[in-house]
């Protein structure tokens, strides 16, 4: 193996990385080979530095990062299962800020320790879209033809059946299975119930930037110095797929999020004694006229974390769309 | 025209097919026995868990199984639910339900979203158009869930505007509803309208009208509006059938006996021939909308041909 090869080899991994969307801006900048790409980022950071609703979006997801992770910084001294039912529902208070819920137990600590749970399904579910979207539209983009006519029915089936409606089906006939993940009613199961019906986006994506650029000189030149599919394929074209694919998943993740409260709230997501904000509205429901603060505590704080990351990927969107700039 | 028509409906077959059986598939394939989920916790006679199993077809391999229920379908059969009531007639009696509030959403996008994407696109970067920028980001933010248990508080409880459960009140009990179902759908047709309408200010032949001397609202409605709203006309259609399936979590919420609320209730029962009949329902309204929208927009812009 020349040293040729062994670079290559090191770029393979780097083109990998991108793929997935984890190499952010700083990393394709220390490229030296993709001059123009390089360009692209850093265009982009430079308008993204200068968006507000970027920045709003930025801290909003940054803050509840940091809630899933560290929630205990939040939560005032509170712990979440400490509870007491002589406080059951009683509202909020200097002392306790969200008050309590029905058993007693401080909401603020009930709240900002659910965002963990929101997090995980949130991150894990747009990992298993991409993976799948970014393997299904490569290939059936890639090889045309008829591989690409079934794959593309099949996206269209699950396109025509409803997100929410999918995954509740599938969640509720899981746990009386016997296959790991989805019988046991956790985080990776509805992750995996939201990816099995929300990957066909991602698939489109990818399938159609790889129809776009696979005709291209440079691809007609890797394949001339002897690369074979597969390489050409990573290295060459789906580095182009890194930009919409990345604006898709930050606004995926919201969504995701919002859709992994919804499942839980009717019953077949995360269950109890998991704490989740869908639980939370879910016990509050009944309670709406009495001790309002049940629902709408969670509720706030679901729509800020949705928001934090649709206002990032539109911000995105708008950065990396070079049309957009003047 | 009539040659594409009928190949896009040729090709909603596979589609539908294909839909239903995966529904079809995870009720029934799954290991699991849904007499035993029927039956919960009263244990059931073993000669009528044997008659039903038998009714179900559920001794059957799958794929026999699910070409029986075809079978039935395409003859409009769409089978039993566990007690014995026709599915057809819960479809029929939940169906109109749902397609009110469908059609109260509509009329939402319709009135709010355009006139909002109208007035913002006319004035761009305007106090107003700002406005309807950053509230429609808002607004998409927002989860159907929680807004519609805000809907519920505000309007409802504090207010006291509208009821909050239930469709009682006749047309005015789905206005409530409609809204929340129809939220996100009104935000984006506002952006589009906004969007369309800026763009088609700036094209030649709104230039030649103006030049013409004609009158700046002629312009605007006549020259302009007409032809933005081609892309909103056709996002509307299929939303109509988007609106359908993803009713569940609002009529949930509200307690309206809908299409939603009935495959949520059937999906909790595990009353498979429920839930396939009233999905495959689903993923052919979502088709057929899709469909029209297509054919409407060649109807609508004539520099579309399909042939």
């Amino acid at each position: 193996m020349t040293d040729r090869h062994l670079t290559d080899a090191g770029h393979d991994e780097v083109g990998a990385g991108r793929v997935t969307g984890v190499a952010d801006a700083a990393d394709t900048q220390n490229e030296t080979e993709t001059a123009t790409q390089g360009s692209l980022w850093s265009d982009a950071w430079k308008a993204l530095r200068k968006s507000v609703l970027f920045w709003l979006g930025a801290v909003l997801g940054v803050g509840f990062i940091l809630m899933a992770v560290f929630p205990q910084l939040f939560a005032r001294g509170a712990k979440p299962r400490d509870c007491d039912l002589a406080n059951s529902a009683d509202p909020p208070s200097a002392a306790h800020w969200f008050g309590f819920d029905q058993q007693g137990c401080d909401y603020l600590a009930q709240v900002v320790y659910g965002a963990r749970n929101s997090l995980i399904i949130g991150v894990l579910a747009v990992l298993f879209i991409l993976l799948l979207g970014v393997i299904v539209g490569a290939i059936a983009g890639f090889y045309g033809g008829f591989t690409d006519g079934l794959l593309s029915r099949v996206a269209d089936i699950f396109y025509a059946m409803p997100l929410i409606l999918g995954a509740l089906v599938l969640l509720r006939v899981g746990p009386s299975t016997d296959i790991p993940v989805i019988s046991d009613r956790g985080a990776g199961a509805v992750a995996i119930a939201l990816a099995a019906f929300g990957w066909m986006t991602a698939m489109r994506l990818v399938r159609s930037q790889v129809i776009s650029v696979k005709s291209g000189d440079y691809v007609a030149a890797a394949r001339a110095m002897g690369a074979g599919d597969t390489r050409i394929l990573v290295r060459h074209i789906l580095p182009n797929a890194v930009a919409p694919v990345l604006v898709y998943a930050t606004i995926t993740v919201g969504i995701l999020i919002a859709a992994e409260a919804t499942l839980t709230f009717l019953g077949v997501g995360l269950q109890r004694p998991a704490i989740s904000w869908g639980l939370q509205i879910n016990e509050g429901q009944n309670l709406l006229r009495t001790a309002p603060h049940i629902v709408l505590f969670p509720s706030a704080v679901l729509t800020l974390t949705v928001m934090a990351f649709i206002l990032m990927g539109d911000a995105l969107r708008d950065a990396l769309d070079p049309r957009q700039r003047s | 025209m009539g040659r594409y028509v009928a190949r896009r409906l040729l090709l909603t077959i596979p589609v539908m097919l294909g839909a239903s059986f995966l529904i079809f598939a995870m009720v029934f394939a799954l290991p699991g026995d849904p007499i035993a989920a029927l039956a919960g916790d009263r244990p059931i006679a073993p000669a009528v868990a044997a008659q039903l199993r038998d009714d179900f077809n559920l001794g059957d391999p799958l794929w026999l199984q699910y070409a029986k229920y075809v079978g039935d379908l395409v003859q409009g059969d769409f089978g039993t639910d566990f007690a014995g009531r026709p599915v057809l007639d819960t479809i029929l009696q939940r169906l109109p339900v749902t397609a009110k509030l469908a059609l109260v959403a509509v009329l939402f996008e319709i009135v709010i979203g355009i006139v909002a994407g109208v007035l913002a696109g006319i004035r761009r970067n305007s106090f107003f158009d700002n406005l309807v920028l950053v509230s429609t980001t808002i607004v998409v933010s927002v989860p159907i869930l929680v807004l519609a248990f805000l809907a519920q508080f505000v309007f409802g409880l504090k207010l006291e505007l509208f009821p909050i459960a239930g469709v009682r009140d006749g047309w005015y009990s789905y206005l409530l509803p409609g809204l929340v179902l129809a939220a996100g759908s009104v935000a984006y047709v506002a952006r589009l309208t906004r969007t369309s309408m800026a763009e088609n200010l700036r094209a030649d032949y709104v230039r030649t009208a103006r030049a013409k001397g004609l009158k700046p609202s002629t312009v605007v409605v006549r020259h302009t509006l007409r032809n933005s709203l081609i892309p909103v006309v056709t996002f509307i259609g299929a939303d109509i059938g988007t609106l359908m399936g993803g009713a569940i979590v609002t009529e949930t919420v509200f307690n309206i006996p809908g299409i939603g609320r009935a495959v949520f209730e059937s999906i909790q029962r595990q009353e498979g021939a429920v839930v396939v009949g009233i999905v495959t329902l689903l993923v052919f309204f979502f088709i057929f909308f899709n469909l029209v929208v297509d054919v409407l927009y060649a109807v609508l812009d004539p520099r579309i041909r399909y042939d």
